[in-house]
């Protein structure tokens, strides 16, 4: 059941491909706004770089979220997994994991192009890829409660903003601070290490949340 | 094997109906009827699991199915006005994934003769956006014949379908029946069954 989810999701947003780029365009264009509007100063760009890339993630990701279960609540398809024989948290988790390929894994692989622009070093660049890597599916997962509560309301982006954007708060801090670290030359263990606890505590209640929202909203 | 008791169901601050008392048994079917907004789907709903009612128990073999949970949903197939078929697939893989999402892969050969039984197999690689209405609700029956539920909770089956897919709709509920399956349907149509077994309730 799990991998017929995840596969469907990802043939579904093959073929809805410009969904997908526009995620990632918006990503490139914001990061890229902030050395044009505040000048070419390597050493200024380097010191917002970190805060810039993560914000820039996490808006991207928010544009992202009505996708989720938007698009089967439609169609009646969410009522039928809703139904399946199995716990909806593992339909949540599937949707989840395809969320993540599909919106944010394109945002971990572009980023350290556009860190470049901010004349980040090597090292820098691996610790922004590892940072995403852990930071990004807790954006996913905590991001699917969000959609979940706002199915089928009017004004749903912007609620869901409004709901979801303070709990990704701590993300972003443990996110650009290990890369903050990495720039000072101090070492961001402990920061991956915090971000990899928020990913495994957020993996394991957050779908219950996603699940129990799901229900009400099918409802 | 599936009873309702003392069902109300509340939407908003209407109330739709109260103290609703039926049962299903195996070969049974129940022929729900009633005007528009009599609560005909808000009942299928709350049958199925989807939704809870106001008050009232739905049992099924004697167990709530609220603590029943994921072993009653894979007893029941529910077919609702929407066709929960997406357009950016074709018919086949529409078919197969939604059933191998549901628990019971089928291979493509096995795909293809239930597009078949429901006369979709010519359109069996279009995508479903090209797809009549009426070959929609075909297509969305597949699950009904994949799904190897006991209890099929239809609602609005006939809508959009020409007279060969009622009469094959017709056929497959005649047969769900004769194999011991039940059935509640909600229609505005008569459903003309040649099976004896048919209970009408009607909300008002």
């Amino acid at each position: 059941m799990f991998s017929w989810l995840v596969w469907r999701d990802l043939i579904l947003a093959w073929r809805r491909r410009a969904d997908v780029l526009a995620t990632v365009f918006f990503f490139i264009i914001v990061t890229s706004l902030f050395p044009l509007g505040i000048g070419p100063e390597r050493e200024t760009l380097k010191t917002i770089a970190p805060g810039v890339v993560w914000v820039a993630a996490l808006l991207a990701s928010m544009l992202s979220l009505g996708r989720i279960f938007g698009n089967d609540y439609q169609d009646g398809t969410l009522e039928q997994l809703v139904l399946t024989p199995q716990p909806t948290y593992l339909v949540v988790l599937a949707k989840v994991l395809a969320h993540w390929i599909i919106s944010e894994l394109p945002l971990v692989v572009i980023a350290p192009v556009l860190g470049l622009q901010f004349g980040l070093s090597e090292n820098s660049l691996v610790i922004v890829i590892a940072s995403l890597l852990l930071g990004t599916p807790v954006l996913s997962v905590i991001g699917s409660i969000g959609a979940a509560l706002t199915l089928g309301l009017r004004a749903a982006n912007v609620l869901v903003a409004l709901l979801v954007l303070p709990l990704y708060i701590p993300v972003l801090i443990f996110g650009s601070g290990a890369v903050q670290a990495s720039l000072t030359g101090a070492s961001p263990q402990a920061w991956l290490l915090l971000l990899a606890a928020t990913l495994v505590v957020s993996l394991v209640f957050a779908p219950w949340a996603t699940s129990a929202a799901l229900k009400i909203s099918v409802e | 094997m599936l009873e309702a008791i003392n069902v109300t169901c509340v939407r908003g601050t209407r109330r739709l109906f109260k103290d609703l008392n039926f049962a299903v048994a195996r070969g049974e079917l129940i022929e729900l009827r009633g005007p528009n907004g009599s609560g005909k789907t808000s009942l299928l709903r709350i049958l199925c699991g989807l939704a809870t009612p106001a008050a009232g128990d739905v049992l099924w073999d004697g167990t709530n199915i609220r603590s029943l949970g994921e072993e009653y949903s894979a007893s029941v197939a529910y077919l609702g006005h929407q066709n929960a078929v997406k357009d950016e697939l074709t018919a086949i893989e529409n078919l197969r994934i939604s059933s191998g999402v549901a628990g019971h892969a089928l291979d493509k050969g096995e795909a293809q003769r239930v597009l078949a039984q429901v006369g979709l197999t010519q359109q069996q690689n279009l995508p479903a956006r090209v797809l009549s209405a009426g070959q929609r609700r075909r297509l969305a029956m597949t699950r009904l014949l994949t799904a190897n539920a006991t209890l099929w909770i239809l609602d609005e089956v006939l809508t959009s379908l020409d007279q060969a897919a009622m009469g094959l709709s017709r056929d497959f509920m005649t047969e769900h029946l004769k194999n011991g399956g039940a059935a509640i349907v909600a229609t505005h149509q008569d459903l003309n069954l040649t099976a004896s077994s048919v209970k009408r309730l009607q909300l008002s």
